[in-house]
């Protein structure tokens, strides 16, 4: 009956907010066991404000590859877009440029790179985003090693180095006193305006119709190819400001920046719930896959366990968070 | 004089190189009339439709909608007209809920600063007064399209091509992949179509669903009117006599 609550409705609606909070649930669970094997570390607030400095930068390039994942594409080249954009970043500013304009050069060259794997896919019609994004990985990469001569190039602006490292302290001089880093706040507000973007305006509609079925996007007369070149746009533009925040953590552009960052976005995505099959996934999940991944590497560090090691339980926590994932789809479709 | 048809197409003719898909077909339908169109495959059905909704340009003959002459170049053309096609394939967005892809590419929205944000309220409160008016019944306008039976999703599908002043809907085997039960739900809507005084035109291939619901039923044969004949009291025999006529 249209307009009536179907009974067992108000069940339904409870039981699929709680299968949104099953990460947050992971998530409180990780940082119990934590406090719990390492109490005089990991609960104290330079430990957490380290690990959301730490995030950022995957946490920013996961955004926007949850853009393209969600058209049911992927984005190979972001680590290098990343790492090309830190070089020029550091390059411009040796060269007298005023800060805010490197740090434009760096986002737009970002978007720049963005476009052309945008306008490989829909003009040359390469079969698959995964040829196009390889290919500009590999050129981005070269780009860079080319412009920086393969060294790194410390000292950046004052300006850049505030976005990656500063901190907001809040509630100075009392016990309550926290510092919050500046790159933590950019990654919370891009996350805003991206859960805007993609949940409450119609062209975010259209990029979940269009991974969901493409011919459903076409019947309904919407633009797909400029939707797509669109979507590689703002992930390339992101990695730009990926690269800025991890820039001003290090203070440096190093030319191996960013090597393998591709595949931890695309871990964040994944174990933040979005579907590889496109048309599904949130920034709040993958906000929350970005801060698993943050938590599991941290706690691994204080309970110094090898970097090794750490690979391998990421590679873990994918396969889990995957499967865990289908179980529920099965269990939805006998539901229904 | 009587008000003119809803859409003529006279003299319709369509090759593909050498092969000629329509000869000098006249196809009309009237407002409030279900016309079943029916023939085998390779008959020139879709062919016909895909001119009517501007997927093809025809190589002679010519198209009036309300009595005006008109040349499609883009389904969009058709589209403001308010001639509606509901593909085969339904072409649903399943992972969106029944509000979503009622609105897809058209979506309300509302200014909100600098942003033009969706009107969910508004959007929902249309797509269930548009739904009642069709008396199509749904667990819920929320749910993912895709956990929707067939004959829901074929359902919102319909109520898609017509929740926007629909003059003429298209629709492409309707029935052929629902049960008796869902069939029949399919059926009664396309009758309610007809009483808000919609036109429709149904391909299908199931002749005991086309005979139940057609005012007239039009028979391709090879790209030729094979003929027209009364929807209620043609009998099934003839009709399929001239599906197959003139066949080795």
């Amino acid at each position: 009956m249209v307009g009536r609550a179907a009974p067992g409705l108000g069940w339904d609606r409870v039981r699929a907010a709680l299968a949104r909070m099953d990460l947050l649930l992971v998530v409180l669970l990780m940082m119990a066991v934590l406090t719990a094997l390492q109490p005089q570390f990991f609960l104290t607030r330079e430990n957490l404000t380290n690990v959301a400095r730490q995030i950022a930068s995957n946490a920013v390039l996961a955004l926007g590859q949850l853009l393209v994942v969600v058209t049911a594409g992927i984005d190979l080249s972001v680590g290098s877009v990343m790492g090309l954009c830190m070089t020029v970043l550091a390059l411009a500013t040796k060269a007298g440029w005023p800060a805010l304009a490197s740090l434009a050069a760096a986002v737009a060259l970002g978007a720049g790179v963005g476009a052309a794997n945008g306008l490989a896919l829909t003009r040359l019609h390469l079969p698959h985003p995964f040829i196009a994004t390889l290919a500009t990985l590999n050129v981005a990469r070269g780009a860079t090693y080319l412009l920086s001569g393969g060294v790194p190039i410390s000292g950046l602006s004052p300006e850049v180095r505030w976005l990656g490292s500063a901190d907001l302290t809040v509630f100075p001089g009392t016990p309550l006193a926290t510092a919050i880093p500046i790159s933590f706040l950019v990654v919370v507000a891009l996350y805003g305006v991206g859960t805007v973007f993609l949940r409450r305006t119609p062209t975010g509609r259209h990029l979940y119709a269009l991974g969901g079925n493409p011919r459903a996007a076409q019947y309904a007369g919407i633009d797909t190819a400029r939707l797509l070149v669109l979507v590689y746009v703002l992930c390339g533009a992101l990695a730009g400001v990926a690269g800025v925040l991890l820039a001003g953590r290090v203070n440096s552009a190093y030319p191996t920046a960013g090597i393998g960052a591709e595949l931890d976005s695309i871990a964040a995505v994944i174990i933040g719930g979005a579907s590889f099959f496109g048309g599904r996934g949130t920034p709040g999940g993958v906000f929350l896959g970005a801060v698993i991944m943050g938590l599991l590497r941290n706690g691994l560090n204080l309970m110094n366990v090898s970097v090794f090691w750490q690979q391998v339980f990421i590679g873990l926590i994918i396969l889990l968070a995957v499967y865990v994932d289908v179980l529920r789809r099965r269990a939805a479709q006998v539901e229904s | 004089m009587s008000a003119p048809a809803r859409v003529e197409m006279r003299g319709i003719t369509k090759r593909f190189g050498p092969v000629v898909a329509l000869q000098s077909v006249d196809f009309s339908v009237q407002p409030g009339e279900v016309v079943g169109l029916v023939g085998d495959n390779g008959a020139g059905k879709s062919t016909l439709m895909k001119i009517l909704t501007g997927v093809y340009r025809p190589d002679a003959g010519e198209i009036r909608f309300e009595g005006r002459q008109v040349h499609f170049s883009s389904p969009l053309d058709s589209r403001r007209l308010g001639i509606e096609m509901v593909y085969q394939d339904l072409g649903l967005a399943e992972n969106l809920d029944t509000v979503a892809n009622l609105f897809l590419g058209r979506e309300l929205t509302r200014p909100v600063w600098l942003w033009r944000l969706l009107d969910e309220p508004a959007m929902e409160r249309r797509a269930a007064e548009h739904l009642e008016a069709l008396r199509v019944e749904l667990p819920s306008l929320r749910l993912a399209v895709e956990r929707l039976s067939g004959g829901q999703r074929q359902a919102v599908a319909i109520a898609r091509a017509t929740a926007f002043a629909a003059k003429l809907v298209i629709m492409d085997e309707p029935t052929a992949s629902l049960a008796v039960a869902e069939a029949g739900k399919v059926l009664e809507l396309i009758r309610r179509l007809r009483d808000q005084s919609v036109s429709v035109v149904l391909i299908s291939h199931r002749l005991q669903d086309v005979l139940e619901v057609s005012d007239r039923v039009v028979v391709l044969n090879r790209g030729r009117v094979a003929g027209v004949l009364p929807g209620h009291s043609a009998r099934m025999e003839d009709v399929v006599a001239l599906i197959v006529g003139g066949a080795a």
